[in-house]
């Protein structure tokens, strides 16, 4: 396995709270990486870490060896491009130019015709097309996940990170959303870093997936190994059912394990 | 264990562009899209043209009569001595008094727009101005200082001019370092901003309290805001400031454009957040401060020309400035033709008339039932 991006010794503080404790973590080229754990857990504080959108007091991260600290943020968003959870928009904009946004790190001061052929292009791909002048507030939840997916795409990145891509979309647009990762990651030789809430999401979906708690990796590796019965007791305090289909693990969940009183877990 | 894919296109130069339409023709919504944009540049056309037509009309109105004939007389006269005699006097008020006054409420409204429009992307806030940020509030602050206290900082015909422009920059300078101690994000300079707009205003009030009557006219009447005090040193002086910041602020139009979608999606596509909008309130700022030093509080035009923008041409800033700024110019130009010829020979204040033919206007373009706030 050719590592793509390593972690190594990474600690996030916010208010001296730590949030990220000494995390250390390798992703092969080409993998779908989930990170997954409770709410609090630092998924997608690693994910903004990982982008140097937030600014990690400790550690490095690098991309085919480079440390990313040394790149210019230009460079960088040429190595790797983010989907951020939800978009705040205050002002309107449509489909395209928000595409057209993602060529920012290539470009001199002015679009050229070749980067609105590749907005074309990705636009295309994921069957936008018809919305390109549409604008992006009113298109549906899933339909606005896959513009920002789109943008993404049109950085021309290796790596791509998306934070809980799937959250408040339906079942259908969930697996919308998760084949077209899946299909680009296949396809485009793309390494994407997805931070999920929906375990049975991240188990059909990723190579590997990745479990914190409380700013550490608690387990990585396959979907079976890390999916156990123990692992969801001691990281999400629940009894769940695993079951497995097509070699794939499904979880049922069951009950929450009381909390003890005084001294123990964190609400 | 799935195998790391070969032979696949490597990303970074992966996309068939162009090759991909079945029939080898542009679809028909590629070319819709080519027709908006073509639009945009037709519209920025068209304001352009409108600007020179305005300003061929707006230069033979005026309270002295004089024939359209004579003031293009004057013009040409100017250009080619002697090719027509004109009275001095006549000469003089289209030279000195008309001309000034037109090119500085088209650098001025242009100037104000210009600023509004980034400032609001920047602060990622439809409701940011140069106004709303208490920076006109500070300059007015200089100029009670100098009408009754007599502090100035330069003396002669300057010492409003002076004071004004000293404490807006001052004024700007406080709401940027502020909201720099805190990392520089939006939501602390637009609180930053009404927090001094509210102390500048108190003492404003307090000035007013105690200044006597001709101190308080010097005061009010500076805070209507007025173009009739421009002559062609400080046209120089503003347009040599335009000519400076302009460029540089549409040099960002780019960076603008992924400021609105929010501070951490700009930094994942390499545009480092907190130094553009720095670098943006610090040249939008200089700009302003230079602008209403001269012309004083003419409000409205940096809040509602960048809107206007935006429901024609949208929010892409490689466009919107320009328009913003050509929007600004002409309500500026328009406000100005009417404060000097409604009431003839008695000239309102330019800040007056802006508001009140600039409110109905806006109400109306957003009362007009867009939806959709495009046009494409």
């Amino acid at each position: 396995m050719i590592i793509k991006l390593s972690v190594n010794d990474l600690s996030f503080r916010y208010h001296s709270t730590d949030v990220l404790r000494n995390l250390c973590l390798e992703v092969g080229d080409g993998r779908i990486v989930s990170v997954v754990g409770p709410n609090g857990s630092g998924k997608s504080t690693l994910i903004k870490c990982i982008d140097r959108i937030l600014l990690p007091q400790e550690g490095t991260v690098s991309v085919d060896r480079c440390d990313l600290a040394k790149m210019p943020r230009v460079t960088l968003a040429k190595t790797i491009a983010y989907v951020p959870q939800n978009s705040l928009r205050v002002f309107p904009n449509t489909v395209f130019d928000v595409v057209l946004m993602g060529r920012r790190p290539h470009l001199g001061w002015r679009g050229g015709s070749q980067d609105d052929e590749i907005v074309w292009a990705v636009l295309r791909l994921l069957g936008l097309e018809e919305l390109a002048l549409s604008p992006f507030t009113e298109l549906s939840g899933g339909q606005q996940q896959k513009v920002l997916i789109a943008r993404a795409l049109a950085q021309e990145t290796g790596i791509i990170l998306l934070d809980e891509p799937t959250s408040n979309l339906d079942i259908w647009h969930q697996i919308d959303v998760m084949d077209v990762i899946r299909t680009l990651v296949r396809q485009r030789d793309l390494t994407a870093i997805v931070a999920i809430h929906d375990l049975n999401m991240a188990a059909r979906y990723s190579d590997t997936i990745v479990m914190m708690k409380r700013g550490t990796i608690v387990a990585a590796g396959p979907p079976g190994e890390v999916l156990t019965g123990e692992n969801l007791a001691s990281v999400y305090g629940i009894r769940a059912n695993v079951r497995t289909s097509e070699d794939i693990p499904f979880i049922i969940p069951l009950s929450r394990i009381p909390v003890r009183s005084g001294k123990g877990r964190r609400i | 264990m799935k195998s790391v894919r070969r032979g696949g296109t490597a990303p970074g130069k992966a996309w068939d562009t162009g090759k991909k339409t079945r029939t080898g023709k542009i679809s028909k919504i590629e070319e819709a899209h080519a027709q908006s944009v073509w639009k945009k540049v037709l519209f920025l056309l068209a304001l352009a043209t409108l600007l020179i037509l305005a300003v061929g009309v707006i230069i033979t109105i005026g309270p002295m009569p004089i024939t359209v004939p004579e003031v293009y007389g004057i013009l040409i006269n100017r250009l080619i001595p002697g090719c027509f005699s004109i009275g001095k006097s006549m000469e003089n008020v289209v030279l000195q008094i008309r001309l000034p006054r037109i090119l500085g409420a088209i650098i001025v409204g242009f100037g104000l727009a210009i600023c509004g429009c980034v400032m609001q992307a920047v602060l990622k806030n439809p409701l940011a101005s140069p106004f709303t940020l208490g920076i006109s509030a500070g300059a007015q602050f200089g100029v009670s200082l100098a009408a009754v206290l007599g502090v100035t900082i330069l003396g002669g015909p300057y010492f409003l001019i002076g004071n004004a422009f000293l404490f807006a920059l001052i004024c700007s300078g406080v709401i940027i370092g502020l909201s720099g101690i805190k990392g520089a994000t939006s939501e602390t300079m637009i609180l930053a901003g009404i927090a001094i707009n509210y102390l500048f205003q108190a003492t404003n009030q307090f000035f007013s309290y105690i200044a006597n009557d001709d101190q308080l006219r010097l005061m009010s009447v500076w805070g209507m805001g007025s173009i009739s005090g421009l002559n062609w040193h400080s046209i120089l002086l503003l347009g040599i400031v335009a000519v400076i910041c302009i460029p540089l602020l549409y040099s960002k139009a780019w960076d603008l454009n992924l400021m609105t979608v929010g501070d951490e999606s700009a930094k994942s596509m390499g545009v480092d957040a907190g130094h553009v909008r720095v670098f943006i309130m610090v040249v939008s700022s200089l700009l302003v401060s230079v602008l209403v030093a001269f012309v004083g509080v003419i409000g409205f035009i940096g809040l509602v020309a960048p809107h206007i923008g935006r429901m024609i041409l949208g929010s892409d800033h490689r466009y919107l400035i320009p328009a913003a700024g050509g929007l600004g110019a002409a309500l500026l130009l328009f406000a100005d033709a009417i404060s000097v010829n409604l009431l003839a020979p008695t000239t309102i204040p330019t800040g007056i008339v802006m508001s009140m033919i600039g409110v109905p206007f806006f109400l109306y373009l957003i009362l007009r039932g867009k939806r959709r706030e495009y046009w494409s």
